[in-house]
């Protein structure tokens, strides 16, 4: 986690005025669904449809995840994303007040772990944490006063600076 | 959640007018298509072209939905858009659907099974 955050702050002092995208939304499926397609809109031309496809995908599945295991059924909740575009990836974090991520979430996907669900079985679930690790790189988690932190990183094709987001080198 | 459809020969053509296959609105796409397949049919073709986005919720729901078909239908997909390919690629699901270009290839398939 602290590798991210150092990382995120070292991106916004190279490049000066690089912006941090903030999102604060209910911890519902439909506040999901309109943080997806307004961070789609924000980024979309600063990266391929493909790529935002993928972005698009992880930050579904880290989302749905806290919709569904972060707050309980009659628990209102808010979750607040922040991300900004490196050069050659987009740097995400991820934060909300719901429980404790259960370790097992993520030490379950290193080696050793349980399989993946196996698709001759017919699973219905089970694959938002394959499919967060499959395309996310640098996954880390953090828990601090009763705040769940989580950040990654997904690579990207690099950008020349002046696509960056940022409004300029020189102010 | 709407779905739309049609009957061709033996095959039920059911799309989804939507956009998104998503956890928003994966457990009304289950009930609707429970609905929409309740006519027998020989085959039942999802046409998916319109959808350009899918979660693991909605690849869950679609799932479900061909385990209520089976023994007697198999649930064939037609019409993925690249970013929904990539959900059933990334999970291994596309080796247990059936899947078509579209609607059409479906149908041609399904004529050269049948001659």
């Amino acid at each position: 986690m602290l590798a991210e955050r150092r990382s995120l702050t070292e991106t916004r002092s190279k490049r000066g005025t690089a912006q941090v995208f903030h999102l604060s939304f209910l911890a519902d499926p439909l506040s999901v669904r309109a943080a997806l397609c307004a961070t789609r809109a924000r980024f979309a031309r600063q990266m391929s449809e493909d790529e935002a496809g993928t972005l698009e995908l992880v930050l579904a599945e880290v989302l749905n995840n806290i919709v569904e295991h972060g707050y309980g059924a009659d628990e209102t909740g808010t979750i607040t994303l922040s991300m900004v575009r490196d050069r050659c990836s987009m740097i995400c974090s991820v934060s909300d007040d719901g429980v404790e991520l259960p370790a097992r979430c993520l030490d379950h996907l290193w080696d050793g772990g349980p399989s993946r669900p196996a698709p001759e079985d017919l699973p219905e679930g089970g694959f938002g944490w394959f499919l967060i690790r499959d395309l996310a790189e640098d996954l880390g988690y953090h828990r601090e006063g009763g705040r769940n932190l989580l950040t990654f990183r997904l690579p990207l094709q690099a950008l020349s600076s002046d696509e960056t987001g940022a409004d300029s080198d020189h102010p | 959640m709407n779905l739309t459809a049609k009957l061709r020969s033996d095959t039920l053509i059911i799309r989804v007018e939507e956009d998104r296959l998503d956890a928003a609105v994966a457990i009304r796409f289950k009930d609707r298509m429970r609905e929409e397949t309740a006519p027998a049919s020989a085959r039942v073709v999802l046409d998916l072209s319109r959808v350009v986005f899918l979660d693991s919720s909605g690849l869950g729901a679609v799932v479900a939905v061909m385990k209520s078909l089976a023994p007697e239908r198999r649930l064939e997909l037609a019409g993925l858009t690249p970013n929904v390919e990539k959900v059933f690629h990334l999970t291994r699901m596309d080796t247990v659907f059936p899947i078509h270009a579209d609607v059409d290839a479906a149908l041609a398939e399904g004529l050269r099974d049948a001659g």
